[in-house]
């Protein structure tokens, strides 16, 4: 194992958080063996009530509510509804749209995590090696995620205008017909690119982060261990980066989910046609814009389902591969 | 100490008289934005400065889907505004949901002011009104789809601005010979379905459009005449007559904005943007129709959107939005309107003294959209009434979109469009339940 070196250094076995957060707290304490205990037992629950009382209205409550709607075809207004059981969600399962958009969900997914994360780390790794203007490259490199989605949306579609956009231009000199807006892979592509562009800078912050952290001394050990960069790379900085990655990679999932909803809404001007969208456009398309509740509220469902599930597999198979050192 | 007295009193009977005199207020949620969100602004004002009982506040909400949402969400938790302006598309949602809104013809004469369906213009009555012709919605910001044209393209093309779709084929390869695009299009689902239904007297949907009820209504647009429209439109596209630029209004405007194509299809509505947009001079005649059709060239349905006064409020308020309506209706108003939007004026006197102003002398376009929804009415253009029809029109573009870029043939595209709309509609008529 490439660990032994490790295991060897001084400062090497670092001790969990809440273990060094107690011995902080515990310093001063007479009778380190003492837990601190509330008199009342009443007082606990005083303190949680706030962050308990956020949870249950803005994520229990409507949670609640939209379980409870996708059992009925709704009036938009309340005035009458349909008792229709699992209907809703036979409906919004068999519909051949939703099958197509929840493969590039998925497949959106998958592109979009991949290249953020693996250009944010390509990226991290060499800027943690330049010397000289390191800042100006950091900065340069961090600034894009100072800007809002629809803001990044709104430039991705400046650059893609079918009329004008210079990289309708682009691809037009090497005579390729970029249709965005109207044929489905190319503006899957932008979507991709945009997206991608968009989150490189916060997994370049992290990595770049947890590269700094490697302690130098590790680093130098392994000079001696390995002379190929790509193996020092690969068996000890990666390991030590796999926190990160791990964390980065639950973000990255959820962003992709979720927070591109902006990005699409700018870029198919709110009129989908055939362009690809996520499963979440499409649960605020048939919520908001089309005013069916139980549809919509049914594959809110589906979708808090799968994101359920996959956090369950993220956390029981993939974390057991993580170490936090 | 006595001065004081006098002072407090004074200060006391001034406030109270101020609160005796103080205004009802009433909202009104709109859905526009830019120069048209502003003269909204300026009528309310125009309002509550003729009056000392109401006072009206204007709020944008966004876009039209998004007033009618968030008016629906207000509705829900019973903080919904007065009035609501509702779009074309949104029309069925919420006249199918009884008891969310007062009819406005109720409401007005409910509150002794007068009130004639006569008044208005032809093509305007029926849109937002039962299938007895009793008005819902109060219509307000009204347009017409109309063929704006490049002066310039014709006369280098040496042709004339075509009246029916016929006369466009002969033309077209002229136009294309003189360097131009011939076509484009915004909207296709409102140009090309719904006012293709309109311009040649189309049955649009079962139950009377869909006036008699939403059980049973099915759609119809699978049948021969439609789909032959836009055989013809995708043969135009390939023949390099008609461009498509995707479902967004404004990428299928700019070729004509700037002055690439010669014709373009869109919204009376546009005509206040395009003075200012357009590259190259232009002028504007009636939504081409077939002539192979028989009994076509008929007015078109009436677009944009109509105000709803919301139920559930005081009769006070009612009262001051039964006001505002008579107040939206007078002539003054809606020439103020017209003039500064381009929309069409909804009243007879109101285009009466748009025209004896002598404002179609100076701004002839500006009357293309009245006169068209002036042309002869025929059984089917009183408008439609279909439930979830904002889905419809999604599934509509989902398939044009298809349909342009070669995924699917035109009369598959709409047996799929037939078949997933009486889906939503079905779906619809079960939400009434």
């Amino acid at each position: 194992m490439t660990d032994t070196p490790i295991a060897d250094m001084p400062d090497a076995p670092r001790r969990s958080l809440s273990a060094r957060l107690s011995d902080w707290y515990f310093a001063e304490t007479p009778n380190p063996a003492k837990r601190v205990q509330f008199s009342r037992p009443l007082t606990p629950w005083i303190f949680l009530l706030p962050q308990l009382a956020i949870v249950v209205i803005f994520f229990y409550w409507p949670s609640v509510q939209a379980v409870t709607s996708s059992f009925y075809i709704e009036d938009p207004f309340g005035f009458g509804s349909t008792f229709v059981g699992f209907e809703n969600y036979t409906d919004a399962v068999t519909n051949s749209q939703y099958a197509s958009t929840a493969w590039f969900t998925a497949l959106f997914c998958v592109v979009v995590t991949a290249l953020s994360l693996g250009l944010g780390l390509l990226l991290a790794v060499k800027a943690d090696k330049v010397i000289r203007g390191a800042e100006t490259y950091k900065t340069l490199l961090i600034s894009v995620y100072a800007i809002a989605p629809p803001v990044a949306g709104l430039i991705g579609m400046m650059f893609f205008d079918m009329h004008m956009g210079p990289f309708t231009k682009l691809f037009a000199a090497f005579g390729y017909d970029l249709r965005v807006g109207i044929d489905y892979w190319d503006t899957a592509f932008a979507l991709t690119v945009i997206a991608v562009w968009k989150q490189i800078p916060y997994n370049f912050i992290f990595f770049l982060s947890g590269l700094q952290s490697v302690p130098v001394s590790v680093r130098e050990a392994a000079l001696i261990d390995a002379r190929s960069g790509w193996r020092r790379f690969k068996d000890i900085i990666l390991p030590l980066l796999a926190p990160t990655a791990f964390f980065l990679l639950v973000i990255n999932i959820t962003y992709t989910m979720f927070d591109t909803f902006s990005i699409i809404d700018v870029i198919v001007k709110d009129k989908p046609a055939n362009n690809p969208m996520t499963l979440v456009y499409k649960v605020y398309l048939d919520g908001f814009k089309g005013n069916d509740i139980g549809g919509s509220s049914a594959q809110s469902v589906i979708l808090m389902i799968v994101v359920a599930a996959l956090t369950v597999v993220q956390f029981r198979f993939l974390e057991r591969r993580v170490h936090y050192g | 100490m006595y001065k004081f007295a006098t002072a407090s009193a004074m200060i006391a009977l001034t406030a109270t008289s101020a609160l005796a005199q103080s205004a009802t207020e009433i909202s009104w949620w709109h859905g526009m934005g830019g120069r048209n969100g502003e003269v909204i602004n300026e009528i309310s004002q125009m309002f509550n400065d003729q009056t000392d009982t109401c006072n009206l506040t204007p709020v944008s909400r966004g876009t039209y889907e998004e007033a009618l949402s968030s008016g629906i969400a207000a509705f829900r938790s019973g903080e919904h505004p007065n009035i609501l302006q509702v779009f074309d598309a949104g029309a069925a949602t919420i006249i199918a949901a009884q008891g969310a809104t007062i009819a406005a013809e109720e409401l007005i004469l409910a509150a002794g002011e007068e009130f004639n369906r006569e008044d208005f213009i032809p093509g305007v009555r029926g849109f937002y009104a039962d299938s007895e012709g009793k008005f819902i919605g109060m219509p307000f910001n009204s347009s017409a789809p109309i063929m704006y044209y490049n002066t310039e393209a014709f006369e280098a093309a040496g042709v004339e601005p075509p009246k029916t779709w016929e006369e466009f084929e002969e033309i077209a390869p002229a136009i294309v010979e003189a360097g131009y695009l011939p076509l484009t299009a915004s909207q296709l689902t409102w140009m090309m379905v719904e006012n293709f239904k309109s311009r040649n007297n189309q049955e649009f949907a079962t139950n009377n459009n869909g006036y008699d009820g939403v059980d049973g209504t099915e759609i119809l647009v699978n049948d021969e005449n439609t789909v032959m429209m836009f055989e013809k439109l995708k043969e135009w596209a390939d023949a390099g007559y008609f461009g498509f630029y995707g479902a967004g209004w404004a990428d299928n405007l700019k070729p004509f904005e700037e002055g690439q194509s010669a014709m373009w299809i869109g919204s009376s509505g546009s005509f206040g943007g395009l003075q200012k947009s357009a590259s190259a001079p232009f002028s504007a005649d009636f939504m081409p129709y077939w002539g192979s059709i028989e009994g076509a060239g008929t007015q078109s349905f009436i677009g944009g959107a109509a105000l709803f006064a919301m139920a559930g409020k005081p009769s006070e308020e009612n009262e001051c939005t039964a006001q505002f309506f008579t107040f939206l209706t007078s002539p003054e108003v809606q020439v103020y309107w017209h003039k500064n939007t381009g929309y069409v004026p909804i009243t007879e006197a109101a285009y009466e003294m748009a025209k004896s102003e002598g404002y179609y002398e100076e701004q002839p376009v500006a009357e293309v959209g009245i006169k068209q929804l002036q042309l002869p009415a025929g059984e089917w253009t009183a408008g439609y009434r279909m439930g979830f029809y904002p889905q419809i029109r999604s599934v509509m573009e989902r398939e044009f979109n298809r349909i342009f870029s070669n995924e699917v043939s035109v009369q598959d595209a709409f047996d799929i469009i037939q078949q997933e709309s009486n889906d939503l509609l079905q779906r619809f008529a079960r939400t009434a339940g």
